[in-house]
């Protein structure tokens, strides 16, 4: 972990609610995608943690979902402000478990860190598929980067229909996979969970107090002892996990 | 006193005091001004480089925040609250954010007092090289006798910060610290099995401070601090349900500061022992304001969750701020605000 400044070099919508915030500053300490940073925010007392969009050397974007106050005062800032940042929280996804051709499944706020994760998995020579779901055509984001990635590995459902194909994450999967790797709301993963064939890892979201492991606000149990989301989450083992 | 008064003196105490007090001590203890600023305090026989202590709760067993900076720059810290059997806690969400501050129902999360001396101890004396405060809940009388017996033989520990602000589960749940009696009974049950100093950490719930205080000091506490968090709680609209898994949870950060420094300035002027104060510091200046109170040590707590570099920040900013109000030495300041 390591407290820095960055710079927003660009905030801007690409979703209904739904912005990209491109920073630039020190990313030594981001270490894997999955991970988290916690951003202060003037005139709130809590930070904000936020997964990592995509990450370089210098260079740091996050997407985000204004779902309150907080990220809507997020939203109005321009580039040129610089934001207190607490960067590489978290545990994030482990690379080495995904065998050649990893399941990525995305639904809504939580499709942003599995971009980051599909463009290292990609890297390293696996063949991602992946699966976007999200409520309707105008909640839609990142399809063109992921294809960029996978081609036409990736599915894009809808829950009206309203774009691409209709239906839950958990109606498209695949056939054939080796691991998989997931991120949204929590009732997404446990259908991800229940229905996938394979191993996996899901990455969890719960209110934080501090976002590195002090306040205990943010723990849960799992099957291999009692976990605090922030510290040795927020990516937990499909096998560990208590529903 | 006017700093530039004493130039002279200023620069033999420095010289005297790196002899003394070590290297970084006497660093700590310089401003740029060239003036020796004494930040150094006692509490309770034992001597703080700086009256500066990360509160319970807030630190966790000191490990974490270690991997961030050297903590022995810390006067202490007070280890999360420990209690005789591991507890998981309260269901999430836990936590709830306020104007200028955060509510919590942790609900004393631990690994149970003897994973605390086989593993949380072992690890900190790793990294930490001063006397720890241990902060010790239970749910009976006989909860705290237990954990205080287990870990009396600790070394390291140097004081008992007894956390009387739980339930008693024999007395109806009500909180041991909203009553006076049940206060001084907690107190003198730990007094008899230990030799360390116990500071008694008192609610803030309560109609009058002063009196649970003068109950604990009777009954042998060797200190008092003050204040634990004061009850709360917040509603999501969308839900129409608190905020918090457990309906209400503790409020701390700046806003209940002056309900803290005015709880620290009653209690001083109730007791004779030293006085720990706490509740919303998030500056030197919080600081002092703390201790112009009477208290002779200051806790840190909500401050660390959202800079983890807040406590030892407060400890490198004190010297200038005491410099700025002409003080050299900071025991001076120790209840200066108290009507005498």
């Amino acid at each position: 972990m390591k407290q820095c400044i960055f710079e927003i070099t660009d905030n801007r919508p690409i979703a209904d609610s739904v912005y990209l915030l491109s920073l630039s500053g020190d990313t030594s300490a981001v270490s894997a995608p999955g991970q988290f940073v916690n951003l202060r925010l003037d005139g709130f007392y809590l930070r904000r943690p936020l997964s990592v969009f995509d990450c370089s050397a210098g260079r740091l974007r996050l997407i985000y979902k204004v779902v309150g106050e907080g990220t809507a005062a997020l939203a109005r800032l321009a580039p040129g402000t610089t934001l207190d940042v607490l960067t590489g929280l978290g545990n994030g996804y482990d690379l080495s478990a995904s065998g050649p051709a990893p399941l990525l499944i995305g639904g809504g706020a939580g499709v942003p860190p599995l971009y980051w994760l599909c463009r290292e998995l990609v890297r390293r020579g696996a063949e991602p598929r992946v699966v976007l779901g999200f409520n309707s055509a105008k909640d839609v984001f990142c399809e063109r980067e992921f294809r960029e990635l996978c081609g036409g590995r990736v599915t894009v459902c809808t829950v009206d229909g309203s774009y691409g194909v209709k239906g839950f994450v958990t109606d498209h999967l695949p056939e054939d996979y080796s691991y998989f790797y997931t991120c949204g709301p929590e009732p997404m993963l446990r259908a991800v969970a229940r229905t996938a064939a394979t191993s996996g890892e899901l990455s969890f979201e719960e209110r934080m107090g501090c976002g590195f492991g002090a306040c205990m606000g943010c723990s849960c149990r799992t099957l291999t002892g009692n976990k605090r989301i922030c510290r040795e989450g927020p990516v937990l083992k499909k096998e560990e996990i208590i529903w | 006193m006017v700093t530039s008064e004493l130039g002279g003196a200023a620069d033999f105490a420095t010289v005297a005091a790196s002899g003394e007090a070590g290297d970084s001590a006497a660093a700590a203890a310089c401003t740029a001004a060239g003036a020796a600023i004494n930040t150094a305090v006692d509490l309770c026989g034992i001597r703080l480089d700086n009256p500066v202590i990360p509160a319970s709760g807030t630190f966790g067993y000191g490990y974490e925040f270690a991997e961030l900076f050297d903590i022995n720059e810390l006067g202490t810290f007070s280890f999360k609250g420990t209690t005789a059997e591991p507890r998981f806690g309260n269901p999430t969400p836990r936590i709830a954010e306020c104007p200028a501050g955060m509510l919590n129902s942790v609900g004393l999360q631990n690994p149970g007092a003897q994973a605390v001396k086989d593993i949380e101890l072992p690890r900190l004396k790793q990294v930490f090289f001063k006397p720890v405060m241990a902060n010790v809940s239970g749910f009976s009388v006989d909860d705290y006798v237990y954990t205080v017996s287990l870990l009396e033989d600790e070394a390291q520990i140097g004081w008992f910060e007894i956390n009387i602000s739980c339930p008693n589960v024999h007395g109806g749940g009500m909180s041991f610290g909203t009553s006076a009696a049940a206060a001084a009974e907690v107190i003198a049950a730990v007094r008899k099995v230990t030799k360390k100093p116990v500071l008694a950490k008192l609610s803030p719930n309560v109609t009058d401070v002063a009196e649970i205080a003068r109950a604990c000091e009777a009954a042998g506490a060797d200190g008092i601090s003050l204040i634990n968090t004061l009850l709360g709680m917040r509603i999501d609209l969308k839900r129409r349900r608190p905020v918090l898994a457990n309906t209400t949870g503790g409020l701390s950060g700046p806003a209940v500061l002056p309900v803290a420094l005015r709880m620290v300035y009653q209690v001083s002027q109730a007791v004779r022992v030293p006085v720990v104060g706490m509740g919303g510091i998030s500056s030197a200046r919080d600081v002092l304001e703390m201790m112009m109170c009477g208290a002779t040590a200051v806790e840190v707590g909500a401050a660390n969750l959202v800079d983890p570099f807040a406590s030892l920040k407060i400890v490198r900013a004190l010297p200038d701020a005491l410099a700025e109000l002409g003080v050299n030495d900071i025991n001076d300041i120790i209840g200066a605000a108290l009507q005498r």
